[in-house]
């Protein structure tokens, strides 16, 4: 059964209609806001756990847990006095292939104000920063005028939205750099310096922004807050598979007939997915070569392995890959398939932040030895050496960037190994008839 | 890492720039950028007075601007800062320009989503009308920059020129906003495909059609 559109939260995520806070209200945004809050800290918090609702950033954590994490008394500074906590909304969308946050930004701005002030809420947060990245100007106008609406309109500020409870949402703007989507590079850029990500222990829910307790969480798990307590943690988990639980914007991009943003139920076949929202693949199933199913930190999959899998956390790993922040990038057979991942070397090249060596090193490094293997002027036995290399960069990091460049690259020696082998043997045979 | 360095202190820069402050409409701007963090934390405004400084800068040199030494000096000053700090901000965001610009920066995001959509033609274009990476063309007009991904991979291949995105590119759409630019019209904004309105399935939609025509509330088909 596929998702009805009476069950799709972003019902404007096509911008058909404005963003603004009357157009938003007419469609169910900020009703009875009050209502949520005063349901307590402890009954918005179990409804999200009992919703099933997962991260929508990338790692998946239980979005409910993680607000959990929160202290419910305030820890005090050094003078006594009781530290403010902090929301911190994920709005760098940066991962090659993701371009959800955006359409929620600029078209249904009020959905994440809303879900900033219920989850502020619930985890006794005084404030919250949405961190959009700076590329995005228009959106982050989008954004300001929205928040500035709010304002007037009593739904932020003090008492806000007649709850009784005071609190802020600011708009910070990122500047360029991957990186700040990590959500310690986040807190670092938010005090205004390199977004160069922190250690960690301590954690963010421990000592955050300026020191206080924090809580990280991406634009689309913070939008869908106010629909699920509205409708019910049980509604929101009849969609999807056990652990897979919601509905969740899917962005389908490259080589299909029509590339698009979608709000679908979690577990949707990828074969669904494609054939019913986006034209199929160009050239039809048979020109599929294979597919980046979250976003361009992920392993890819080949064509046979992806076509019937279920599009959700669980079904993914099972592939040898993950749902990430569900951007799925496809392939067809006119793919040049080491350019596309050597080109994605090059992007974590250029995004490493420079703190760890094994990145800052070994990103650049991975970027020329996959260029040389595009153009097969390698030696097999370097497949092998970039293969380790990989696993010398993969968990040896501050954050997981190191991962995000070695995965792809895992990924592509895995099952194209013999296209790889295929580059240096042809140019080796040119090189020999030359010489003779 | 991006490959970055500031351009030379020299005694012209200095001329040119020392005496920069903030006019008073940047002013004001930065004064409520500094109110949006609480007290003693004005250095989480550093990236929004940047920013400014980056406009202001190209509002009097009638391009998209960027930051001179002495300009950073001044964001520094403004929010007590060490003039260090500042500068490891200025240089580790990519958008922050760290030598002049032209008059339209121009910005192809060439990284994978964009290339398997065809951004090599785009880029191509630019190539053809004299525009080359990290270089201003003669003219002062267009400065290009092949930029990793900017997030509308759905409506790929794209361009960002100043504030604006152009989406759904082939070489002639291209064309017709350079062009366009250059004559000094504005092209609209967003996706360049015909009958398209933003990031929906081209042609027809597979979902959320009530929405196409007006504001439809759902809630009253909720069970």
């Amino acid at each position: 059964m596929s998702l009805a559109d009476k069950d799709r939260i972003f019902t404007n995520v096509y911008g058909y209609q404005p963003w603004n806070l009357s157009a938003a209200q007419a469609r169910g945004d900020w009703d009875n806001t009050k209502d949520l809050i005063a349901r307590g800290r402890d009954a918005i918090i179990q409804e999200m756990k009992d919703s099933g609702l997962r991260g929508r950033g990338g790692a998946g954590f239980p979005t409910g847990m993680k607000w959990s994490f929160m202290p419910k008394e305030p820890p005090k500074d050094a003078a006594g006095n009781p530290k403010p906590s902090f929301l911190v909304i994920n709005a760098d969308e940066s991962e090659p292939g993701s371009c959800k946050d955006r359409e929620i930004i600029r078209h249904d701005p009020h959905k994440l104000i809303e879900g900033a002030l219920v989850a502020g809420f619930a985890m006794g947060a005084r404030a919250a920063y949405i961190y959009i990245r700076g590329e995005y100007i228009r959106e982050a106008e989008t954004l300001f005028a929205a928040v500035q609406e709010a304002y007037d309109a009593g739904l932020l500020g003090k008492n806000a939205a007649g709850s009784g409870y005071d609190y802020d949402v600011f708009v910070h703007r990122g500047a360029g750099a991957y990186i700040c989507g990590e959500e310690t590079a986040m807190i670092e850029s938010l005090e205004g310096k390199k977004g160069q990500p922190r250690l960690k222990p301590p954690f963010p829910a421990g000592a955050g922004l300026y020191g206080c307790p924090t809580t990280v969480n991406n634009v689309e798990s913070i939008a869908v807050a106010p629909t699920i307590l509205r409708r019910g943690a049980s509604w929101f988990s009849s969609f999807g598979a056990e652990n897979n639980r919601g509905t969740k914007l899917f962005q389908i991009s490259g080589h299909v007939n029509k590339p698009c943003v979608v709000e679908e139920a979690m577990s949707i076949p990828f074969s669904e997915l494609i054939e019913k929202h986006c034209g199929g693949i160009r050239g039809g199933k048979d020109n599929l070569l294979a597919v980046i199913p979250g976003g361009s930190s992920v392993p890819l999959v080949p064509a046979e392995q992806i076509w019937d899998a279920p599009m959700d956390f669980d079904g993914l790993k099972a592939v040898g890959s993950g749902l990430g922040t569900a951007a799925v990038i496809v392939m067809d057979k006119s793919t040049d398939i080491v350019r596309a991942i050597s080109r994605l070397s090059y992007f974590y090249k250029h995004e490493s932040c420079g703190q760890c060596t094994p990145c800052r090193e070994g990103t650049g490094w991975m970027w020329r030895v996959m260029e040389r293997l595009r153009t097969g002027e390698a030696h097999v036995e370097e497949i092998d050496m970039l293969q380790q290399v990989t696993k010398q960069v993969e968990g040896h990091t501050i954050c997981a960037l190191g991962d995000a460049a070695a995965w792809p690259i895992q990924g592509l020696i895995k099952h194209f190994r013999p296209e790889i082998e295929r580059r240096i043997e042809e140019r080796l045979g040119s090189l020999q008839e030359a010489a003779e | 890492m991006a490959d970055r360095s500031i351009a030379p202190d020299t005694p012209e820069l200095r001329a040119r720039w020392g005496n920069f402050t903030f006019a008073q409409s940047w002013a004001d701007k930065a004064k409520a950028a500094i109110a949006r963090y609480p007290e003693g934390r004005q250095r989480s405004a550093v990236m929004a007075l940047l920013d400014y400084a980056q406009r202001q800068v190209g509002e009097e040199t009638n391009t998209q601007g960027w930051l001179p030494i002495p300009v950073i000096e001044y964001v520094a000053r403004e929010l007590g800062m060490p003039v260090i700090r500042v500068l490891e901000v200025a240089t580790f965001y990519t958008m922050y320009n760290l030598v002049p610009v032209g008059r339209f920066h121009v910005q192809v995001c060439g990284t994978t989503p964009c290339m398997l959509r065809g951004s090599d033609d785009i880029i191509a274009t630019c190539e053809k009308r004299g525009m080359h990476a990290g270089h201003t063309t003669d003219d002062g007009l267009w400065t290009f920059t092949e930029v990793e991904c900017m997030g509308n991979c759905a409506s790929a291949p794209m361009v960002q020129i100043n504030d604006d995105n152009y989406e759904d590119l082939t070489p002639e759409r291209m064309d017709a906003i350079l062009d366009a630019l250059a004559r000094g019209e504005t092209p609209k904004a967003g996706t360049q495909e015909p009958g398209r309105h933003t990031v929906e399935p081209a042609g027809a939609l597979s979902t959320l059609t009530a929405m196409a025509n007006e504001n439809h509330d759902y809630r009253g088909e909720w069970a």
